[in-house]
């Protein structure tokens, strides 16, 4: 019964949308004053139908109605409650409902805002905006169909895999969606801006809330993630350039390229076909993210269930949403206003140029290290992998001028200004900065040739954000944003060089000395939650003086059977203290490591403050 | 003239990206876990990491045994987690453990073992990692159970798990 409500309000979904499609592109041509009445009910239904099937599955999974083929595959009468709502998305086909959901909201959200648009604008974005909506609904009814059926009816679900039974996991996904699915918006009201001749300032103001919201969303979302594979797989890294990360990362680096230069465009008029071509990447790229991930094609630690089939479908689709706007946009190039401005060589526009630059040789970084396997062995049958050491020498060194242009950038004026600024302050905040970075270095007896410049660069924009902050006439979330970066930087480099670790084998009431800390080993319990047993161990560590109690877990789920640590993390606001303990001989022994990681916590600190630069600007918090 | 130019690349290069990847996805599997039929490659040579002599992996091979080939780096944050596992494999069950040092830098790779113990009977330094991609590696860390005949009869791909750690423990004890 579930299953056929669900299935039937995404037939009606399709309709609407097919419907849509026709209606808009009539309207086009022949306008007909009540447009707004058609399209706001059509749309209401639409999202009414999504918003049903999409509750009607969740609800399947907290009923744990295992009549349906993707709760019997993916949960457990015996799993809590929190966890079955999060299994409706946990999966592959729950996930692309909630992507439809999230499409369907969004247009609605934009038809509703766009009110003071222009009317072809609006009817061609959402034209675009139901081509996505189609595809995205046929790949779920055909290859996809979360309301499958399964008889006889069985008594237990098959269970959640226990590594993604994670609060961070389980709102990870969606607000990485959110992020991917704003860049829809963004693309097909760039497209639609590009026919009616309306990319402009005023075009930009209005599309840059969908792209502050985008990037807010995808910004927390890869941070979830990323606080997830730091706490959950217990390996003490919290970014392992692994494929599926990289393609979360690839759209953020054009959204940030694309935040920066929607603000030349709309106080300065410029940079018309950059922004449209940096809108119309970013969208495809989000797409690409999904191809990748979904299709199998790429070999990685996430493994998701993957058949060729969708794989095909995906990028069949995304070919013709990508040839679709380029058509458009080669087509409709004389539609770009000639409000040629003069720019000088030292000007924020420059800046900004620089800082989309630098994005871009990021973003080929990460492309080429994610697809050049793929193409590889298909062209050549070779296998090769790209790990962490790529990524590393491609993008630290960049890093050095990044940060610099950063920390000069926002202090130039628009149009021109004098040869770079350089004053008494920051000349000293130079000095300052490589006298502590020398310092620091010299002290920890790391050799890397980039550590002090690298140092030296983000306590420069650290230094030059701080007195940026006395200033009146810079604004304020930008500020905050790259004060949140300059952290980030710090925090990542201070982690890096002074972290340290420790591996023993130890039984109970074992006692270790290393790195003037004693660990003793006190206990071990075994408990029961609701599906799982657990071994608690119990470890006092001695820090001269300072006690630290962990109580790190070795979980035992029984659907499915799997074994997993859980490490214990005691954070502080200097530095985090990482215990994991595992099961290795049966004659008592364990294997634990501990692990002090200074100033993690300033990382996932960092990048919200990035983060809520962007909420400062959605809501205007500059222009008071 | 020059646009139309640009815009026929373009497309070129698009559908070119397209037919390259509906091609990768028809690869049977891009990556085979099943067991190798064919023996071990006998001319992959490298540097031991200590003394810097040139050795053939398979002369670091026991005859008789099952041995294990492990693929790390110092670098590589799963390698630590499962290090353990490779610790006592080597020390409880004594199988032998040769470790594969892939695209590392020495000093780093001969902390880490001091660090965190050293479980191989010999390490071989893969520095350029051309000799692990001939082995079929894809990434770090890989673990290769190789049977008396020379031949690759189970990879593990990523991290050792519990699970992977029995299922090794079984096979040796056949």
């Amino acid at each position: 019964m579930i299953n056929q409500i669900g299935a039937y309000s995404l037939y009606i979904c399709l309709f609407a949308s097919v419907y849509l499609i026709f209606k808009s592109y009539i309207s086009l041509k022949n306008f007909d004053k009540k447009f707004y009445q058609t399209f706001f009910a059509t749309l209401s239904v639409q999202l009414f139908m999504t918003i049903l099937s999409f509750f009607t599955l969740v609800f399947a999974f907290v009923f744990s109605d295992f009549s349906n083929i993707t709760v019997f595959n993916n949960s457990h009468t015996l799993k809590p409650l929190f966890y079955k709502i999060s299994g409706t998305w946990g999966n592959h086909e729950g996930s692309l409902l909630l992507w439809l959901l999230v499409l369907t909201f969004f247009l609605f959200i934009f038809f509703v805002t766009s009110k003071k648009m222009n009317v072809r604008y609006r009817i061609l974005t959402i034209l675009f905006q139901e081509i996505i909506i189609l595809g995205f609904l046929l790949f779920i009814l055909f290859t996809s169909n979360p309301f499958l059926n399964i008889l006889p009816i069985p008594d237990e679900g098959l269970g959640l895999n226990p590594i993604l039974q994670d609060p961070a996991l389980a709102i990870h996904p969606p607000l990485l969606y959110v992020g991917y699915v704003g860049t829809s918006i963004i693309f097909s009201a760039s497209l639609a801006a590009l026919i009616t001749k309306t990319v402009d300032n005023v075009w930009a103001s209005h599309i840059k809330n969908w792209i502050l919201i985008s990037w807010i969303f995808l910004s927390v979302g890869i941070l979830l993630g990323s606080i997830w594979a730091y706490y959950e797989l217990g390996w003490g890294g919290f970014w392992f350039w692994d494929p599926v990360e990289n393609v979360s990362l690839m759209p953020w680096f054009c959204l940030t390229a694309l935040l920066h230069s929607i603000i030349v465009l709309k106080n300065r008029n410029v940079f018309h076909s950059w922004t449209v071509i940096l809108s119309i990447t970013t969208f495809s790229l989000s797409m690409s993210g999904t191809f990748l991930v979904r299709s199998g094609i790429l070999n990685s630690i996430h493994t998701f269930a993957n058949d060729p089939s969708r794989g095909v479908f995906i990028l069949t689709f995304l070919l013709f949403l990508v040839l679709l706007a380029v058509f458009i946009f080669f087509f409709n190039q004389k539609n770009f206003p000639d409000t040629y401005q003069r720019s000088f060589l030292v000007s924020r526009e420059t800046s900004i140029l620089i800082n989309n630059w630098f994005m871009m040789f990021f973003l080929s970084v990460v492309l080429v290290g994610t697809a050049y396997p793929i193409f590889l062995e298909v062209i050549n049958d070779a296998k090769i992998s790209v790990g962490p050491p790529f990524y590393h020498k491609l993008i630290v060194p960049f890093l050095i001028p990044f940060l610099f242009f950063m920390a000069l950038g926002p202090n130039i004026k628009w149009i021109k200004d004098k040869i770079i600024k350089l004053n008494i302050s920051q000349i000293i905040f130079l000095i300052l900065s490589f006298v502590i970075s020398f310092f620091i270095v010299f002290n920890t007896n790391t050799n890397y040739l980039f550590s002090t410049l690298l140092f030296t660069f983000s306590f420069y924009l650290f230094f030059n954000v701080i007195n940026s902050f006395q200033k009146k006439n810079s604004n304020l979330s930008q500020k905050v944003s790259h004060l949140g970066f300059s952290i980030f930087m710090l925090s990542i480099l201070f982690n890096g060089i002074l972290s340290k670790e420790n591996s023993a084998n130890m039984k109970v009431g074992d006692e270790i000395n290393f790195l003037n800390k004693k660990l003793i080993f006190e206990n071990v319990k075994v408990e029961s939650d609701s599906n799982f047993k657990k071994l608690v161990g119990e470890f006092k560590l001695n820090d001269n003086g300072k006690i630290i109690h962990f109580k790190p877990e070795i979980r035992v789920y029984s659907h499915p059977e799997t074994i997993t640590s859980e490490a214990d993390i005691s954070s502080t606001l200097f530095s985090d203290n990482f215990l994991v303990f595992s099961l290795i001989k049966n004659d008592g022994f364990f294997n634990v490591r501990y692990q002090h990681k200074p100033l993690m916590i300033w990382i996932w600190i960092s990048v919200l403050l990035m983060s809520l630069g962007g909420v400062f600007s959605f809501f205007k918090l500059n222009e008071k | 003239m020059k646009n139309n130019k640009i815009f026929y690349f373009i497309v070129i290069l698009i559908v070119a990206i397209f037919i390259v990847l509906l091609l990768g996805l028809k690869e049977e599997k891009n990556y085979s876990l099943q067991p190798e039929t064919k023996k071990l490659n006998n001319s992959i040579l490298l540097k031991e990491l200590y003394s810097g002599k040139n050795i053939f992996l398979n002369d670091l091979l026991l005859e008789n045994e099952i041995n294990l080939i492990n693929i790390w780096a110092s670098w590589c944050s799963p390698c630590k987690a499962e290090h353990p596992y490779l610790i006592n494999l080597n020390e409880r069950f004594g199988i032998n453990l040769i470790g594969i040092n892939y695209k590392d830098n020495l000093d780093n790779s001969k902390k880490f073992l001091s660090d965190l113990g050293n479980p191989y009977d010999e390490v071989l330094v893969d520095s350029d990692g051309t000799k692990s991609i001939e082995l079929g590696a894809i990434g770090v860390p890989e673990t290769y159970l190789i049977n008396n005949e020379n031949k690759i009869i189970k990879k593990f791909v990523g991290p050792l798990d519990q699970d992977d750690y029995e299922d090794i423990i079984s096979l040796i004890k056949k």
